[in-house]
């Protein structure tokens, strides 16, 4: 017979973590092809925290107050910490969206027809994001660098920054894939992506001192897990202000430590959220 | 001994809609299936469920002698889905699609290239390989799909209304690759909404109803219990009706039914063609004006009418299919405007 029905190799047992790591790592190319075919999705995710910097640099830099320091450069170098977090954290409504997509146009299916580790598809659209979010981080720090941020503690502390920085953005990629899955349209997970992200990274530590929030949302701010991670980059960063009073509550004393807990935490619970639902999405 | 495909009391509910309700199947190694029914009646349900896709609320499922509820990853291995909206990648190339599916298959890297290629050629994409899918045509997107549930030579396919939406150029070339893969000995169950197309291409044809499966047997059986072809003549004046009813009664198999209003008469016949002709020359001769005549063969909705006692309803079902889950709606609209 033709090549229709002959000439196709057996498929092999797939499986195991091998299986699983090799099925992630296929469909981690393939979403990375994607991005490469669609240049404007990476540019507009470079854009916005780029303007972000900008707008809270020379907009309100020099009216807010960082520790005792109302210094236009204080403050730059406070900024960076959170805006690097929130742009991390924005990777979510990407995974959100691009999942939902995949939903929407039956590729998700195919996918569930095939023989392939079933965590596969939703591993392998975050190690993506991942990738994305790390490129996003180098072109942002390049801008920092340019407008006058820098760094205090050597070069070690300040990857170790940023290795904290993707967890999070890893972890919370994991949300996204989660709401993408559980709204179906690329449109809804687009804003239901977002919506909560702005509470979120406003009501932390990223733009302003929490130590100057009214007391309510003061504590919010310092157990938020978001706070936690902008904490531990700006002390590895060497960003705290000078007169710079470090909050009592115990994740922003451990900062480091409380943002590994958090976001391995939040990774956990949202991956198995997210699974079991993929697993069971049947349109 | 169970055939390659086999379904027993299938019964699958959304909200308080029942999609499948009772749905018994059994394919013979080697055959072709035609699932024929009118949107909604659940054909795309038990395909989701035949393909692992969707837990039936109860009934029994084996797809290549394994058990479908028990074993999915191994029915998986077993299988290739072609779906109603071709599903592959727009933003990644023919080649790139058929390797990850490869890939997925679990199939090494340079095996994947290699039988990508192979699949490429054969169903003529080799000159559009190498551009994103978004670029291709419905039909081509339609054949990148079915390469893509053929990787790995399944023994056990599934076509979800594989020509729906396809010009009939287009339809035609699916359907002689389909027979291609027949002949190559895979059992394939086929959903479909046209007649002519379950006649084409399946031995046996389940119709499928409200969930349920109401009649079965061959093309011709089913064409049977729906009374074959007739004749129908439009005359072209109301005084002609009594003659050409005259005509009509000595070559009709059965009772002439009369439309004034459309002055219209049909007839129901056998002997094709060549009997058209000789009623065409009676009516000539007789003086009869005509302003159409033809041999109308069965339709879907004429199967149905035979089958039911009503016409094929569209809709209904399927759209209760998107209430599973308030998330389903969204879904299920948004695949059929991806299908446009």
């Amino acid at each position: 017979m033709s090549a229709i029905t002959d000439a196709a190799p057996a498929p092999r047992a797939g499986g195991g973590i091998a299986g699983s790591v090799r099925d992630s790592l296929v469909v981690a190319k393939r979403n990375l092809i994607r991005m490469k075919r669609i240049p404007e999705v990476v540019l507009f995710g470079l854009i916005q925290p780029i303007m972000f910097v900008v707008l809270f640099t020379y907009v309100f830099g020099g009216s807010i107050q960082v520790g005792g320091s109302l210094s236009q450069q204080s403050y730059r170098e406070f900024l960076m910490a959170g805006i690097f977090a929130q742009t991390v954290t924005f990777a979510t409504a990407g995974a959100g969206a691009g999942i939902a997509d995949d939903m929407h146009k039956g590729l998700i299916d195919r996918f569930r027809s095939l023989p392939m580790a079933r965590g596969a598809v939703l591993t392998g659209r975050t190690l993506a994001d991942l990738a994305q979010t790390a490129v996003t981080l180098v072109v942002l720090a390049g801008v920092a660098l340019l407008i006058g941020w820098r760094t205090h503690n050597g070069i070690p502390k300040a990857l170790g920054a940023f290795a904290l920085l993707l967890l999070l953005g890893y972890a919370f990629s994991w949300i996204g894939a989660l709401i993408g899955l559980t709204v179906r349209t690329p449109e809804a997970a687009t804003s239901g992506g977002l919506i909560w992200l702005f509470p979120l990274t406003f009501i932390s530590n990223a733009f302003v001192d929490s130590n100057n929030l009214p007391t309510f949302f003061r504590h919010i701010a310092e157990w938020n897990p978001f706070s936690t991670t902008v904490q531990a980059a700006r002390e590895l960063f060497g960003n705290l202000p000078p007169g710079f009073r470090t909050p009592d509550a115990w994740p922003m004393q451990h900062a480091v430590l409380a943002s590994v807990l958090w976001s391995v935490l939040i990774l956990v619970v949202f991956r198995s959220l997210a699974v079991r639902k993929y697993r069971r999405a049947a349109g | 001994m169970p055939g390659a495909i086999y379904a027993e009391g299938l019964v699958k509910t959304f909200g308080n809609v029942t999609a499948l309700d009772g749905v018994d199947l059994d394919v013979p190694e080697g055959t072709v299936l035609g699932l024929l029914g009118p949107n909604g009646a659940g054909k795309t349900t038990a395909v989701r469920v035949l393909t692992t896709l969707l837990q039936p609320d109860s009934g029994k499922a084996f797809v290549a002698g394994i058990d479908v509820l028990k074993h999915p990853n191994e029915v998986r291995r077993s299988i290739g889905l072609s779906g109603q909206f071709a599903a592959v990648d727009e933003y990644l190339t023919g080649r790139e699609n058929l390797h990850m599916v490869g890939r997925l298959y679990q199939m090494n890297a340079k095996a994947a290239k290699v039988r990508a290629g192979e699949l490429l050629d054969r169903f003529n994409l080799a000159d559009a390989a190498d551009r994103p899918a978004k670029t291709y045509s419905g039909g081509m997107r339609r054949r990148l799909d079915l390469a893509a549930a053929l990787v790995v030579s399944p023994p056990v396919m599934f076509m979800d209304e594989p020509t729906t939406g396809l010009d009939p150029r287009n339809r035609q070339q699916l359907w002689e690759v389909i027979q291609e893969l027949v002949a190559g000995g895979t059992t394939l169950l086929l959903t479909t909404q046209y007649l002519e197309e379950a006649d084409r291409l399946a031995h046996d044809i389940a119709v499928v109803d409200h969930g349920k499966v109401i009649a079965r047997g061959s093309s011709d059986q089913l064409k049977a219990r729906t009374g074959g072809e007739r004749v129908e003549v439009v005359v072209h004046q109301s005084d002609q009706l009594a003659p050409a009813r005259e005509v009509l009664a000595g070559f009709g198999k059965g009772e002439v039914k009369t439309d004034p209003h459309t002055r219209q008469l049909t007839v129901p016949v056998t002997g094709g063609a060549k009997l058209l002709a000789e009623v065409i020359r009676e009516l000539d001769t007789r003086g009869v004006e005509i302003d159409d005549i033809g041999l109308r063969r069965p339709t879907l909705d004429d199967v149905f009418i035979s089958l039911t006692g009503h016409a094929a309803e569209t809709a209904n079902a399927e759209d209760a299919e998107d209430t599973e889950g308030a998330d389903g709606a969204a879904k299920s609209k948004g695949r059929k405007e991806a299908g446009k």
